[in-house]
């Protein structure tokens, strides 16, 4: 239930985002999802794709400092009160999100969650019934 | 090991009337041949017959950079046209280049000086030696390669750059022995471990010289290729590099006196300062034929050691160079040397020592900003552990220079590498 999550270090630097975006195009590459923390002087480009490990070496060989970081991939219902009740069981376990990102589809919304332990987050997750994305799953998305 | 023991481990008297007589020799012959030093000793009524004794050198006037400068191309040379065998110059990036000479014997010097500050360092005719300093008009390619076959090593006189050629004659070759600019060395070992190349090569000694550096950057250097790297020390007006050498105590680099007379000054006054004193390095040549220059303004910071070292050599010590004069920068009213920054980027294990240092000036406020790599290893994906440690440098910095810095993160492998000598300070000031 792991997703890996590629990280990329990005200087604030007009038309890195796009190189990176290049090199992922080149190479067939599909991003499903995307965020961007932005510091004054450099991002933190977080996204996933179909192919990490392919995506993780190609951007090693442009040179970007790149990691895979292990993140959960919750499904919420699209509709109030969805992300509500997924963070409700995380809070009253005692869960600290580092960061996370969502984006909706039609009747679904997809949220990735990184916390210091993806494993307990996945067991919490799962004891309470919530629905989780397969790496297999979101790589197609 | 002794190139020249004699000489290396002489009493300290012994060498005191040896100085003095060549210094008075060397003053005749400046007297007679050097019209620039013949009117300065008349305007002061000085005669060098006057001058028996090394302990008079106080007395004497100083010559600066902008003498030579002053005299470009050969007005201070002593010798005739035909007695000139080698002229080197500077890169005269700050005006016209400062042109250096040799007679025959005055390469002869050098090469001694140069076969003694690599046996210093052990290196024997068992050792081959990649020589990766520039070759051509500076000084410590050519130099470095005399002495280095003086001592009979194998050279490979490959020159600096092509990193690609060094690793693959570093491997081939098995060369033991490099010697370049310390932040080359620095480029070369993170290059070393990128190619997995450590098992392969036979690397033990470095002989790194040509710009200040710092201890930090030696246990980079010598934690991250496992070799022992060793400080030599230089400049082309006194003779070169094998001005002075470290020895395997590390501890300090041995002038070699019976041809080069050091003194600390106070910068400001002139004055000489006592012993173990930070000012600035002056040097007399006691010895060069072709460019005989009396107590030279180095503008190099650093102190000198008297005290007989563990390695038995009785030749003065200097201390690390400080930074230069002319390389301090005043902010906000502070003196920084770049070499201060530097130990604290080595220090942290989170950066790289690869940083450029810029200063600005906004509304008549000096300010510094720091531009350094994440280490590889330490790249996170969190923020807040990025955040941390932009103010983890801030603070060690606050800590040692009294000076708030900006500090920002770059990509690790983005800096510029050098292959000479490193450009690490930016100063847009219109001072």
């Amino acid at each position: 239930m792991i997703v890996k999550q590629l990280s990329v270090f990005l200087e604030n630097k007009l038309g890195r985002l796009t190189e990176l975006t290049k090199v992922l195009a080149e190479h067939d590459i599909n991003i499903s999802a995307f965020s961007i923390a932005d510091g004054t002087d450099y991002g933190i480009i977080r996204c996933i794709v179909g192919r990490p490990e392919l995506a993780y070496t190609v951007l090693k060989e442009h040179k970007f400092s790149v990691t895979i970081t292990d993140v959960a991939c919750l499904i919420v219902p699209h509709k109030p009160g969805g992300l509500y009740h997924a963070l409700q069981i995380i809070s009253n376990n005692n869960i600290s999100i580092d960061y996370m990102y969502a984006f909706a589809a039609e009747h679904d919304a997809v949220v990735v969650i990184r916390t210091e332990s993806t494993q307990e987050l996945i067991q919490i997750l799962q004891d309470n019934k919530l629905e989780l994305l397969r790496s297999g799953d979101i790589y197609q998305i | 090991m002794f190139w020249n023991k004699e000489i290396e481990c002489s009493s300290r008297d012994e060498l005191h009337n040896l100085q003095s007589k060549r210094l008075h020799n060397m003053l005749l012959r400046m007297y007679n041949n050097v019209p620039f030093y013949r009117n300065k000793f008349t305007e002061l009524g000085i005669h060098p017959n006057d001058i028996t004794s090394v302990s008079q050198l106080s007395s004497l006037p100083f010559t600066y950079k902008q003498d030579l400068r002053d005299n470009y191309p050969f007005g201070l040379f002593a010798v005739p046209q035909q007695q000139v065998v080698r002229l080197h110059a500077s890169s005269g990036t700050t005006g016209k280049p400062t042109v250096v000479a040799y007679t025959q014997k005055d390469l002869e010097t050098w090469t001694e000086v140069m076969a003694r500050s690599l046996t210093m360092a052990g290196i024997s005719n068992s050792d081959i030696m990649q020589v990766a300093y520039g070759y051509g008009l500076f000084t410590g390619g050519l130099g470095v390669h005399y002495g280095a076959e003086k001592v009979g090593a194998s050279v490979i006189p490959i020159s600096g750059g092509n990193t690609k050629k060094q690793l693959q004659l570093m491997e081939d070759f098995g060369s033991t022995v490099i010697a370049c600019t310390p932040s080359y060395a620095a480029f070369l070992s993170e290059s070393i471990l990128a190619e997995k190349l450590l098992d392969k090569i036979k690397l033990k000694i470095g002989v790194f010289g040509a710009e200040p550096w710092t201890e930090e950057m030696r246990s980079f250097i010598q934690n991250s290729i496992g070799i022992k790297a060793y400080n030599i020390y230089g400049l082309s007006e006194i003779i070169g590099p094998g001005v002075s050498m470290e020895c395997e105590c590390q501890n300090g680099s041995h002038i070699f006196e019976d041809h080069f007379i050091p003194e600390i000054i106070n910068p400001d006054t002139g004055e000489v300062l006592p012993e173990g004193k930070l000012g600035e390095l002056v040097f007399t040549t006691i010895t060069k034929e072709a460019l005989p220059l009396l107590r030279y303004r180095t503008r190099d910071l650093t102190t000198l050691h008297y005290d007989t070292c563990a390695c038995g050599r009785t030749m003065v010590r200097m201390g690390r160079i400080i930074g230069r004069s002319d390389d301090m920068l005043i902010i906000r009213g502070v003196n920084v040397f770049p070499s201060q920054v530097e130990s604290v980027l080595i220090e942290l294990a989170e950066t790289t020592p690869h940083y450029t240092i810029i200063v600005n000036r906004e509304n008549n406020l000096d300010t510094l900003e720091i531009q350094v790599e994440v280490a590889e290893q330490y790249w996170t994906d969190e923020m807040k552990v990025l955040d941390g440690l932009k103010k983890k440098i801030q603070h060690a910095i606050a800590n040692l220079l009294g000076i708030n810095a900006s500090i920002k993160l770059v990509e690790p492998n983005s800096m510029q590498r050098f292959e000479g000598k490193a450009q690490r300070v930016i100063d847009n000031r219109k001072l």
